[in-house]
């Protein structure tokens, strides 16, 4: 088929395919391109077959990847010809090149909306389809209703129907306000009827992105898709050209389960019987058959019916099916199903108990860990990590760790990450956690970040029982040659805080251990070198009885470095060298680190993070959000889905409890624990018997600098430093200390004491408090409050008299928030009504609590939500003021200006009519004053008052079943910004009172006293987030 | 990265949180991209099936082709899938759209070749 004589174009084609090389093809495009510029600039001569030929080559030029910035004028043109055959080509290419935010786009708007209302068939579809592929947001605007009138016509052909349906798919993409959800529910229960299967199918994928949206507007569909899902299974009246290897229509049915998968539950029981009985039948009527599309075609209609059995929460039985066929399907041989297989077994974990079924095939799923396919494997890697628990986690990890020798690069980093999270996770002891992550940086160290070992030396640090072991390792590792760095620097840390404790052992000696670290000093980086110089002086100072000859090699390292090129490692060598000098005086100087503050880890985090990006997008969120909006009637917990690649199991692995924390205990067991008054930031520090995973993340936010700076701080003698970049004025202080052992002696002594004193882990709202409440007393949704842990959002409606507030209790954090309780306290004027809020509420899970206002009279007090609840073991309570604010119960009152004078002057003056000169006024123009009135539904009435500098106002008051009219008119000083004159005006001299002092607070810049929104303190004045180190600083 | 995979591997690679499921013929590839939790082997057989739908109008389907009738592969493209979703499914009815605009495209030559045929005869 010759391209319908289009000869220079062919000739063009098959020059450039000719092309030896690269160059020679740029050469060619070039000319090419240039001579289509000269030609379109002089368009006079151009005949319409040579402005199809220069378009199709530059849709050619394209394609081949080169930029085509011109010539964008000429295609958009060929639009609006008269015939079909340029306007064909006009379509086209305007689609391929130009995407939606394009400029010429909007040039074109007009005659695409000509060409969709306009009576030709072919001319309509060219439209549809372009403004599928690129519509924009303008063409949403301006194009969504005729083109619903189209898909809803009656005399449009199906070829028609359908290009419309999916041409609004893509419109309503862009804005979704396109579809009115009301109206058009219905219309969508008709489109099901539809015959011809094409255009049902398009029906279809529109009604997947309208569920997945709006879900509750469309349940009325609900029956219609389970008809037609029946319908396709058994074949009933489905054409043969609609069968695809003789199912059919493989995609509609694909489509039908998705729509089903987007609503929340489906409840009524005959349907919901009638679609388990067809997934049913899907099922187990699936076989594997030669044919490849016969079985990619099945097969992708089982996974989806798997998918839908899961959505629908089926009985157990169903569920076990599913699991039987996943544990078939992970070792066929047919790679696509192998994984599909493993990767829906990963989907099944989350939201089934079927772990112990799945735990089963573990060994064949190790075995896809060494597929020759990468994403299997990955499939595989994230379906280990899914699936393990403590039971199985020393296989896991185990497979996972030998596999690291061989796995490829592009798979190594995120093993390596996985088993460090699960050996620290499931540890079933610390030995084997720290084994395990020495084992790791000696097979993949490059892929251990800091974190990792960072917090192995926590761990190690913390664990008294666990210091020999931990020396013992690192230094078999670091005998053998050719170490890693990270190795070097975790073995060279842990040997200079803990090797005396091997110093029995044969071949364990303060010199042997010295040998060894210095002979890695000539390979490592010049940061392991300030590390290493820290270990040499504690090997050297811990060694009792002194020994000469040791001290005369170290301080010889020392030397090597006094002079050394970077400050840090020269500071240290320097200083240590003075120390040195000094003798066993400072041997306390050079004491155990002490014990780090319990925190949550930082690669727990990480992957927490990382979960959250990714699952933004997928539909089992979006499908989990819609749940949360459906049920907004009572509270109600419901729980995140974990997310696909595993992420957070809410773990609780007590056995790893570390029991060794008698400094800490010593210190807490003084504080009384009970008290709920007691500042949350010191009961806090109680929470430190949990495991890793049960420490709240103290501070989150602050987690990695602080991770950071405890353990650069090793590097520095006695206390960890802030930051890393000022371990150096701590060494400096070091050099000042009083001379007196015992001086020395009782800093070192206190240390623990300072650590716990002033730990970071005060509950700080992450936010301000009063600044929250301020917007929520000028809009209707927003935040309350919101910490580490929890988020409080607020949604309110207020009718009249009347209001609901639904707060949204968010945990925010990877453990269960315990001992939820919230009460409202109303003031006098409002009664309230809360609903009970679940004491627990499960990580990353949200709860709804809607709360009932009504309105009795005026009064500027608002209402307090007591809120409290646990993380671990602290309590946290905070009190925050509800925005159940005066103008709540205020609606803009439409007065004319006869009536509103009539009214100022029958309201003659005190009490009904107050006024007062309001100084100490926030300057704002007085366009902002009104805004500001305006947002507080205190209706401005413009041009009321012939003065330009007054704004005079009217709204309406309601309580229990009074409205009161309230007029309001403020005379400001255009010479004097921060004062006006405020009178306000109602029958009610209460309200009128009430209203002035509450306009009064929100024009001023400093609210009264005892009248601040601000929420009641969270936090009582401790430290404000001093490391442990600053503190220790101060003491020295 | 699809051309480094060998012929046994699956056909769905993941890349940047979404996934590409390809298909090769002969020396051709098909690609598509699609978001992680939509269904793989769904698309696959898209693919398959515009595969299906070229073949059937070109008769046995080349490289060639589609290079010199690029256009035409956008038409059918156009016809079954827009906005990244499945149009059509029934080959028929595709092929008989696609047959309809080339009726009408030469349709429109005709017209402008006698017409072209009226004005040189009448400038002779």
């Amino acid at each position: 088929m010759a391209l319908s004589g289009m000869r220079g174009l062919s000739v063009f084609i098959s020059d450039v395919r000719n092309c030896q090389n690269k160059e020679q093809e740029r050469v060619r495009v070039d000319k090419e391109l240039a001579n289509i510029r000269t030609r379109f600039k002089n368009e006079r001569g151009l005949s319409v077959y040579e402005k199809k030929k220069y378009v199709w080559k530059m849709l050619y030029i394209y394609m081949l990847g080169y930029d085509v910035d011109f010539g964008h004028m000429e295609t958009v043109q060929l639009i609006s010809a008269p015939k079909y055959a340029e306007k064909q080509v006009g379509y086209i290419v305007t689609s391929c090149l130009l995407n939606e935010n394009h400029d010429f786009l909007r040039l074109v708007i007009n005659t695409v909306r000509n060409d969709i209302i306009g009576r030709n068939e072919t001319f309509q579809c060219l439209a549809l389809t372009m403004v599928g592929n690129v519509g924009g947001r303008e063409f949403s605007e301006s194009l969504a209703p005729d083109v619903q009138k189209l898909l809803i016509s009656n005399s449009c052909r199906p070829l028609v129907r359908k290009k419309a349906a999916l041409c609004l798919l893509r419109l309503y993409r862009k804005n979704p306000d396109v579809v009115n959800v009301d109206g058009w529910s219905e219309r969508m229960v008709q489109l099901l009827d539809e015959r011809d299967l094409g255009v049902l199918t398009a029906v279809m994928s529109l009604l997947v992105a309208l569920v997945a949206n709006t879900p509750h507007a469309y349940w009325n569909c609900v029956p219609k898709c389970v008809r037609t899902l029946e319908r396709l299974t058994r074949g009933q009246d489905i054409p043969q050209e609609y069968t695809y290897y003789g199912i059919p229509s493989p995609w509609l049915q694909v489509k039908t389960m998705r729509v089903l998968q987007y609503f929340p539950k489906i409840d009524d029981p005959t349907i919901r019987k009638s679609l388990l009985d067809v997934l049913q039948r899907i099922l187990l009527g699936t076989d594997v058959v030669k044919n490849v599309n016969k079985n990619n075609a099945s097969h992708a209609v089982l996974f989806e019916a798997l998918a839908l059995v899961m959505h629908l929460d089926a009985d157990k039985e169903m569920m076990s099916q599913c699991v039987v066929l996943l544990g078939k399907f992970i070792s066929v041989r047919e790679p696509n199903i192998r994984y599909l297989g493993l990767e829906n077994m990963t989907r099944i974990l989350l939201v089934a108990d079927v772990a112990d079924s799945i735990k089963k095939h573990q060994s064949q799923i190790i075995t896809s860990l060494k597929d020759p396919d990468i994403s299997i494997r990955r499939r595989s890697l994230d379906l280990l990590y899914g699936m393990c628990d403590v039971s199985n986690a020393k296989d896991i990890v185990e497979e996972l760790l030998q596999y690291l020798t061989t796995a490829d690069f592009g798979i190594r980093e995120e093993l390596a990450l996985k088993a460090a999270i699960l050996s620290e996770k499931f540890a079933p002891d610390l030995s084997w956690y720290v084994d395990v992550i020495l084992q790791l940086i000696e097979k993949a160290g490059d892929f251990v970040s800091d974190d990792i070992w960072y917090r192995v030396v926590q761990f190690v640090t913390n664990n008294d029982d666990l210091q020999v072991h931990a020396a013992a390792k690192a230094l078999d590792y670091l005998d053998k040659p050719a170490v890693h760095e990270t190795m070097v620097k975790v073995s060279g840390y842990i040997l200079g805080e803990y090797s005396h404790l091997l110093a029995r052992r044969p071949g364990c000696s303060p010199r042997d251990i010295f040998h060894i670290l210095n002979d890695k000093f000539p390979a490592v980086t010049t940061p392991t070198k300030a590390l290493l110089l820290s270990a040499c002086v504690k090997i050297m100072m811990h060694c009792q009885p002194p020994d000469p000859e040791l001290v005369d090699q170290v301080v010889a390292v020392f030397r090597r470095y006094e002079s050394s090129v970077d400050a840090e490692v020269q500071q240290r060598a320097v200083e240590f060298l003075a120390l040195a000098r000094k003798g066993t005086a400072f041997v306390d100087i050079m004491a155990e680190m002490p014990k780090f503050p319990e925190r949550q880890s930082p690669l727990l985090k990480k992957a927490e993070d990382t979960d959250g990006d990714a699952s933004e997008v997928s539909a089992t969120k979006i499908r989990q959000q819609q749940m949360q909006q459906e049920q907004n009637s009572t509270a109600l917990v419901v729980a995140d889905p974990q997310p696909a690649n595993g992420g957070l199991h809410p773990v609780s692995v007590p056995k790893t409890a570390a029991p060794a924390r008698h400094s800490e205990q010593a210190v807490t067991s003084e504080t009384p624990q009970d008290s709920k008054s007691f500042p949350p930031s010191q009961s806090q520090a109680h929470s430190n018997g949990g495991t890793p995973q049960q420490a709240p993340g103290h501070t989150p936010g602050s987690a990695s600098a602080d991770l950071l700076s405890d353990l650069v701080g090793p590097l520095s003698l006695e206390a960890p430093p802030p930051v890393a970049s000022t371990s150096s004025s701590d060494l400096l202080a070091l050099e000042a200390p009083p001379t007196p052992t015992a001086a020395a002696a009782t800093p070192a002594d206190s240390l623990a004491l300072a650590l716990l004193d002033s730990a970071p882990t005060q509950v700080q709202p992450l936010g301000n408090v009063s600044e929250w409440f301020k917007e929520l007393t000028l809009k209707d949704s927003g935040v309350l409050y919101e910490d580490p842990y929890v988020q409080i959002g607020l949604k309110a409606e207020w009718r009249n008299a009347q209001g609901r507030i639904v707060l949204f209790v968010g945990n925010k954090h990877t453990g269960p928030l315990t001992n939820v309780k919230s009460s409202v306290l109303p003031p006098p004027h409002l009664r309230m009504q809360s609903a009970v809020v679940p004491e627990n509420i499960p990580p990353r899970a949200q709860v709804q609590v809607p709360v009932d206002v009504a309105c009795l009279s005026a009064s500027r007090e608002t209402a307090v939500l007591e809120f409290s609840f646990n993380v671990g073991h602290a309590p946290v309570s905070v009190q925050l003021k509800l925005p159940t604010s005066l103008n709540k119960f205020l609606q803009v009152a439409p007065v004319s200006a006869n009536e509103f004078v009539a009214r100022w002057r029958a309201l003659g003056g005190p009490p009904s009519k107050l006024q007062e000169v309001v100084r100490g006024v926030r300057p704002m123009p007085l366009a902002e004053m009104a805004n500001l009135f305006i947002r507080l539904h205190i209706g401005v009435a413009n041009g009321l008052d012939p003065n330009v500098n007054n704004v005079v106002a009217a709204t309406t008051f309601y309580s229990g079943t009074a409205a009161t009219l309230c007029l309001v008119r403020v005379e400001t000083d255009p010479s004097d910004r921060t004062q006006m004159r405020l009178t306000v005006a109602s029958e009610d001299p209460n309200t009128t009172y009430e209203l002035k002092e509450f306009i009064k607070e929100q024009v001023m810049d400093i609210p009264f006293p005892g009248q601040s929104p601000q929420a009641a303190t969270v936090t009582p004045a401790t430290i404000p987030l001093t490391g442990p180190a600053a503190a220790l600083a101060g003491l020295i | 990265m699809i051309l480094s995979r060998g012929p046994k591997l699956c056909n769905f690679l993941e890349w940047r949180g979404l996934k590409v499921v390809y298909k090769r013929y002969a020396s051709l590839y098909f690609c598509m991209c699609v978001d992680a939790d939509d269904n793989e082997l769904e698309t696959l057989e898209i693919i398959h099936h515009f595969v299906e739908i070229l073949d059937r109008y070109f008769g046995n389907v080349c490289e060639l082709d589609l290079i010199f009738n690029f256009h035409k592969a956008y038409y059918i493209l156009d016809e079954v899938l827009i906005a990244g979703e499945l149009q059509e499914t029934s080959k028929k009815s595709v092929a008989r759209v696609i047959a309809a605009q080339d009726t009408l495209i030469e349709h429109a030559k005709e017209q402008s070749n006698s017409l072209s045929n009226i004005i040189a005869q009448a400038t002779k």
